[in-house]
């Protein structure tokens, strides 16, 4: 596999998860990721994923998915399940997202979120001079089609991990190929977070 | 291209077992034996021993899942015969699939319309209660006399799900996949009350005879009608608006008590068929067993222990009588204990008679599921 195939953003949590460590992808998709980091890193992985096509691509790439929606996915798991929970451009479609995250991190020790940043300087422009609502490389669809629940920055993002006590262990910023460390809430595309529950977090 | 019954001519073969004093000691604690389980092979068993599948028949099946049945008169295909064969699912090119009859059933192996040894009659009612797991240890003695030590996969839709998932109970140490489809842990009050209207359609045919009838003939009303509400049960208000819609037979209405509608006809065809190839005895003690099934307390008896069998968990959207809530309940045991598991409520409108049907999906999931197994040989 050559790394061009790779998307970014897979790339920098492949650079993220360490070998042989549990994985629990939520909203894995076709498994690409899984895959990765199953034939790269040796991981244990489980994915969740909601659309049926896309289990049956997974179980054709021999990747444990269960089939169901994220929201009610992670509640039967004991604590610390998992090293990793991953939720990769799936966490601004949940209903939820502050009960998924903190599911997420009782479930596994570390989290990884990655999302699509709105505060982009191209979605920045477009509310502001046409009116319309933000189209973009990582926000592709319309007002009218979108799986997006929510819409953040990287700021929002950041806030909500200070009131919540959550400790970002490390950030990265992605521009449309590689990172984009300027000023990323303004010219970032997508951004990755590895969060964990802070020292400071009230034990639930 | 027509790939019916390309697992060959497939003839019965019997094994027997448990022979007095060394009986199977059931679960409700008499004893059985001699026991006799018909059963029936595809493919060949490989110089390993390691890709022998053992397939679970639902309620009223038996060991005839694939091909065609030597010396039948009519060409009789298997009951899962789109799911096993060369090319298929459980490609018997690469796999040695096994499907025996259930001990309690009246298709070869021992059960309530079998010749008790102490009287020469048939047992009838006096034939002990099984429950799924003596199913599953009568189907170990097989899989021992056949010389394999671990089973690639158990597989089996309904009943046949129940004892995918009482093998990794019982024998955990023996099965390294399973696939148990459209079933659950334990039977709801909602499968239970069918169960048991079943039976008393049974039972309260004169003709049943306190179980009795053996030589005189069948409860055959009874049994129909239990049958009957089986169907009723298998399918699901679309696959019937499908099949059936309001159709008359004839023009018209009869406005008589005859069979208008085309829905009537078919549940007596079915219900009619039923009782010429299914013993009304055994219908009752396999509903029982079915009633008696519960794993909701665990798959397996050790807590903390993790689950090594690798799972497939398979339900179908439009199944109301194993609800996939069900299959969800398995799949919460195994995120409990670890378990390398895989679900997909598959899309269709059959209902509950999906696992016989829709081969296309359930063929693109265990394909490739079987072949991950079958791969990662020696397991974790």
């Amino acid at each position: 596999m050559t790394t061009e195939a790779i998307r970014p953003d897979h790339q920098v949590i492949y650079g993220i998860v360490e070998p042989g460590s549990r994985v629990l992808d939520l909203g894995c998709g076709e498994g690409d990721l899984l895959s990765l980091l199953t034939s790269g890193k040796g991981v244990k992985a489980q994915g969740v994923e909601l659309s049926e096509p896309a289990i049956y691509k997974c179980v054709e790439k021999g990747l444990s998915v269960f089939h169901g929606d994220i929201d009610s996915g992670l509640k039967d798991y004991p604590d610390k399940s998992f090293d990793y929970v991953i939720l990769n451009q799936s966490m601004q479609e949940v209903k939820k997202v502050d009960f998924v995250i903190d599911e997420a991190l009782r479930v596994g020790g570390r989290v990884i979120v990655g999302f699509p940043n709105f505060a982009y300087w191209r979605a920045r422009l477009r509310l502001f001079f046409k009116g319309k609502t933000p189209v973009t490389y990582s926000l592709p669809y319309r007002w009218y089609n979108t799986p997006n629940l929510h819409f953040l920055s990287i700021s929002d993002f950041k806030e909500f991990c200070a009131d919540k006590g959550i400790t970002i262990e490390s950030e990265y910023f992605l521009g449309r190929n590689r990172g984009q460390q300027f000023l990323p809430n303004l010219f970032a595309l997508n951004a990755v977070f590895l969060i964990t529950a802070g020292n400071n977090r009230k034990e639930r | 291209m027509t790939t019916h019954g390309n697992a060959g001519t497939i003839k019965v073969q019997y094994y027997t077992f448990a022979e007095p004093p060394k009986e199977l000691k059931l679960e409700s604690g008499q004893s059985l034996g001699p026991i006799t389980l018909a059963y029936e092979t595809y493919g060949e068993l490989n110089k390993e021993k390691n890709n022998a599948i053992l397939v679970g028949h639902a309620l009223s099946g038996d060991a005839h899942a694939a091909g065609l049945r030597e010396g039948a008169g009519v060409k009789e295909l298997g009951w899962w015969d789109s799911m096993i064969g060369p090319g298929k699912a459980f490609d018997t090119t690469k796999y040695f699939v096994i499907c025996s009859n259930v001990i309690g059933g009246c298709k070869g192996s021992t059960g309530p319309s079998s010749i008790n040894p102490k009287t020469g009659r048939p047992y009838a009612i006096d034939f002990p209660l099984i429950t799924i797991s003596d199913m599953v240890n009568a189907q170990r003695h097989l899989i021992d006399h056949l010389g394999i030590d671990k089973l690639l996969c158990v597989v089996g839709g309904s009943m046949g799900g129940m004892q995918a998932l009482q093998w990794v109970a019982s024998y955990p140490e023996r099965v390294r996949s399973a696939i148990p489809i459209a079933t659950a842990l334990k039977h709801s009050p909602q499968q239970i009350a069918f169960d048991e209207v079943g039976r008393q359609a049974v039972m309260a045919d004169p003709e049943w005879r306190e179980g009795n009838y053996y030589g005189l003939g069948q409860p055959e009303k009874g049994l129909a009608v239990a049958r009957m509400i089986g169907h009723i049960t298998y399918m699901s208000d679309q696959s019937m608006e499908e099949k059936f819609s309001r159709r008359l037979k004839e023009k018209n209405y009869s406005f008589r008590f005859k069979t208008d509608f085309e829905v009537e006809g078919y549940l007596r065809y079915k219900g009619d068929g039923f009782v010429r190839r299914f013993d009304a005895n055994s219908y009752l003690y396999i509903t029982k067993a079915l009633d008696y099934f519960d794993l909701s307390g665990g798959i397996t008896r050790h807590p903390g222990r993790p689950i090594d069998t690798k799972f497939l968990v398979i339900a179908f959207k439009s199944d109301w009588l194993y609800p996939s809530y069900q299959a969800q309940e398995i799949v919460k045991q195994l995120k409990i204990r670890h378990a390398d598991a895989s679900y997909c409520e598959i899309k269709s409108t059959y209902g509950h008679d999906a696992f016989l049907l829709e081969a296309e999906e359930q063929t693109h999931l265990i394909s490739h599921f079987l072949k991950k197994v079958y791969k990662d040989k020696e397991g974790r």
